[in-house]
């Protein structure tokens, strides 16, 4: 009897066992098949998941080619649409979509930046990258479809490498650039490899904007290729692996996104409001009242981005430039090179361009912004009382509808200036021409070159101002662990302190009110002591008698 | 009648003494945590002390309804009449008689709880002052339901109000707690919240019977 209890005993524990083992099977199987992806796409799913086709078995994509254009006619062959549709989009003209053509308002007309500053007459280094081939000067055609870089989005292979400084094109033979070597693609492999864009593809030269590694944005570097967790918990290559057209919803190839005039804030909508909407706002997927066990918080959303809670700092894994400060350039060695200074390996210093300071974990600057950022152009006067002039500034304020804090990355530095005419200077930099400043190191000339190619008055004049340029912080979002406690702006010195005109419990307070009622309680503290004490030594008075 | 000449009798009964400590205890407390809110420390975190700040308000609130019913319901409420019936007299009494040992103008009774300042004093409390910063304190905690470029006032008008209501009450306290130190002894008004039973002057008792 006994041996048959236990026999029964064991049996009811092995079923036991194995139903908590199936119970939990399930999770344990999808927890790997989750993994695997982020190993073995470690920049994203590059594919759809209705992916029905094999570009290696394309016909059009064997054959033999010669040069990149070929490969864009051999796409276009059946992406009859592509290139059109690309032509319409800020990736192909640098100019806002939402501006007229002839105010010029983007990188690819008359916008001013404290990086490169501008463009124009520098364009072969910069148009490295653009998305389309050979844009080397004021004269690129920009309606020709053979010169659109289908691969830079799209190849798989992370082998294809735009030149730096050959407009766009990738190179035709090996060739040294900055101690690398750029080696021409295998024009078959990496024409069947595409897919869907990844991380590797817009980092390819999103991370790298400005002219370096992490320079611009500061939300934006290249410890976004494969992030972990705490730097980004969308793009957690382990986790939800998000590609960046996860949240940057793309239609015809026109990516959703900020830019210049044109906000995508507007929307209020979310995904269950309805399900064609574009998924670029954090409420489209979480809502206007994401929080469940911090109700306030819900109450904060009409006023303040998630952006300003859930990034607490920028630049988290990599430093980022903060200050650029071109009047120090064109130090030369014994050797007539210019002079390159590193620390914590980044460059600090470079004869060619100046003195920079980088920075980590920035703590971003906060203002009301409505999506809308306006920028100064070439042809504005500045005004040199603005210290430092602002090179472009966000639009909203407390009484917009449509405006909350955001969070920004301000980049500071001090930059060529005309002061007779009160604009700002399109230096010509690069170039093998002796006028180029990375030649000739003469800013006049230099000056001189940019503004006539431009075809702006310059006066020979050559000054510097001190200026800044904000980036709006909306990438590299903490585990919710790591968001802003009330404090940090509720408090009288907190994150918040430099955005007036409206009241912050704990931020403000009336100055005479405080004084009153702090001055009244010490009164009233005097007042019954003196009563109190008055009350003692008469009382003892009294006894005397 | 004791030996000195006084004698007990049981002014506050048990739920008074309840409302009377209750409120004591919850002002400073919302003080604590108020204070906190303004920015004026850091002692539970500004999250916490709002929070803290919020339930402690709305107990009040609740504590409050109470007190107006017991008030209404038991007939109390005449204490609080105001009058100025020896009004003059009872300032004159604590600026100048209780230096020179005079007995108070208007003894405690059953029937008179409160002399005529108390009486304008508490009134004033119960039906400004605590109003106020009910008011005010709901627009504050409920502003996302009304604030907006239409809103007749800004948070900030509100704050302000509600700051100084605060340290009004805050003065209130000072004083009141300082006033209870003018009974016989010392600890006598004290004692006689905590208990219930005062002792007053024995024709104090005559003249109320």
């Amino acid at each position: 009897m006994q041996t048959h209890g236990t026999r029964w005993r064991l049996l009811y524990l092995s079923a036991l066992a194995v139903t908590f083992c199936v119970l939990l099977m399930p999770h344990g199987a999808r927890a790997t098949a989750e993994a695997d992806p982020g190993k073995q796409f470690p920049y994203g799913i590059p594919y759809s998941p209705n992916n029905t086709a094999d570009h290696s078995k394309f016909k059009e994509l064997q054959k033999e080619f010669s040069s990149p254009e070929e490969v864009t006619q051999a796409c276009l062959g059946c992406h009859t649409e592509a290139a059109t549709q690309i032509h319409k989009t800020i990736h192909w003209t640098w100019l806002c979509p939402a501006a007229k053509p002839e105010a010029k308002l983007g990188k690819g007309g008359d916008v001013i930046n404290n990086f490169c500053i501008n463009i124009q007459s520098n364009e072969p280094r910069c148009t490295s990258c653009h998305i389309g081939y050979g844009w080397e000067d004021k004269n690129f055609d920009f309606s020709r479809q053979d010169k659109v870089d289908c691969l830079v989005c799209h190849e798989q292979t992370g082998t294809y490498k735009k030149f730096p400084t050959a407009a766009g094109y990738p190179p035709a033979k090996p060739t040294q650039f900055g101690g690398k070597t750029f080696m021409p693609p295998e024009w078959n492999k990496v024409a069947q490899s595409v897919g869907r864009p990844t991380r590797k593809n817009c980092g390819t030269c999103h991370f790298f904007g400005g002219g370096g590694e992490g320079v611009k944005h500061g939300d934006l570097d290249a410890s976004l290729f494969s992030p972990k967790k705490a730097l980004d918990v969308h793009m957690d290559a382990e986790g939800l692996n998000f590609t960046c057209t996860r949240c940057h919803t793309t239609e015809r190839h026109a990516i959703s996104g900020r830019c210049y005039k044109s906000s995508e804030i507007v929307d209020r909508r979310s995904l269950l409001d309805y399900d064609q909407i574009k998924r670029i706002t954090c409420y489209a997927c979480h809502s206007e009242t994401p929080h469940k066990n911090h109700i306030k918080a819900n109450d904060h959303t009409d006023k303040v981005a998630c952006q300003t809670c859930h990034i607490p700092a920028i630049a988290r894994e990599h430093s980022t430039k903060m200050y650029w400060d071109w009047s120090q350039a064109g130090k030369l060695n014994e050797k007539g090179k210019p002079v390159v200074k590193e620390k914590d390996g980044r460059i600090v210093y470079d004869g060619k361009k100046g003195a920079f300071r980088w920075e980590k974990n920035v703590v971003p600057e906060y203002f009301w912004f409505n999506g809308k950022i306006q920028y100064l152009t070439l042809t504005e006067k500045v005004d040199p009382s603005q210290n430092p002039v602002q090179l472009n500034r966000p639009m909203g304020s407390y009484d917009d509808p449509n405006a909350r804090i955001y969070p920004f990355k301000v980049h500071r530095g001090k930059q060529p200036y005309d002061p007779v005419h009160k604009t700002l200077i399109v230096p010509h930099l690069f170039g093998k021409d002796p006028d180029a400043y990375w030649k000739g190191y003469d800013w006049q000339k230099a000056a001189e070159a940019g503004m006539e190619y431009v075809g702006l008055p310059f006066s020979g004049q050559v000054d510097f101002i001190e200026t800044q340029f904000v980036f709006q912080s909306t990438h590299m979002v903490a585990p919710k662990e790591q968001a802003l406690s009330c404090v940090e702006c509720h408090s009288p010195n907190g994150r918040l302190k430099n955005l007036k005109g409206f009241y912050v419990p704990g931020r403000d307070s009336h100055p005479a009110v405080d004084a009153l009622g702090w001055g009244g309680m010490l009164a009233a503290l005097v007042a019954v002591l003196a009563h109190g004490g008055a009350r003692f030594f008469s009382n003892g008075r009294r006894k005397d008698k | 009648m004791s030996e000195n000449g006084m004698v007990r009798i049981y002014l506050y009964s048990r739920f008074e003494r309840f409302w009377h400590w209750a409120q004591a205890a919850l002002i400073i407390f919302l003080a604590i945590t108020g204070l906190e809110v303004h920015g004026a420390y850091e002692i539970f975190g500004f999250q916490k002390a709002v929070e803290l700040h919020n339930t402690a308000g709305i107990t009040w609130l609740v504590l409050y309804v109470f007190i107006i019913f017991w008030n209404l319901t038991t007939g109390e409420w005449k204490q609080y009449i105001p009058t100025t019936r020896k009004l003059l007299s009872v300032a004159r009494y604590y600026a100048y008689g209780i230096f020179r040992g005079e007995p108070h103008p208007v003894p405690k009774s059953e029937r008179q709880k409160h002399n005529p300042l108390q009486r304008l004093t508490y009134l004033g409390i119960s039906l400004a002052l605590i109003p106020i910063q009910i008011v005010t304190g709901l627009l504050y905690y409920l502003y996302n339901s009304w604030a907006g470029p239409e809103a007749p006032f800004s948070l900030g008008a509100v704050a302000i109000v509600h700051t100084i209501g605060a340290f009004s009450l805050l003065i209130f306290l000072i004083v009141h707690i300082y006033m209870t130190t003018t009974g016989h002894t010392v600890g006598a008004h004290i004692r006689a919240m905590i208990t219930g039973w005062e002792e007053v002057p024995a024709r104090g008792i005559e003249s109320s019977s």
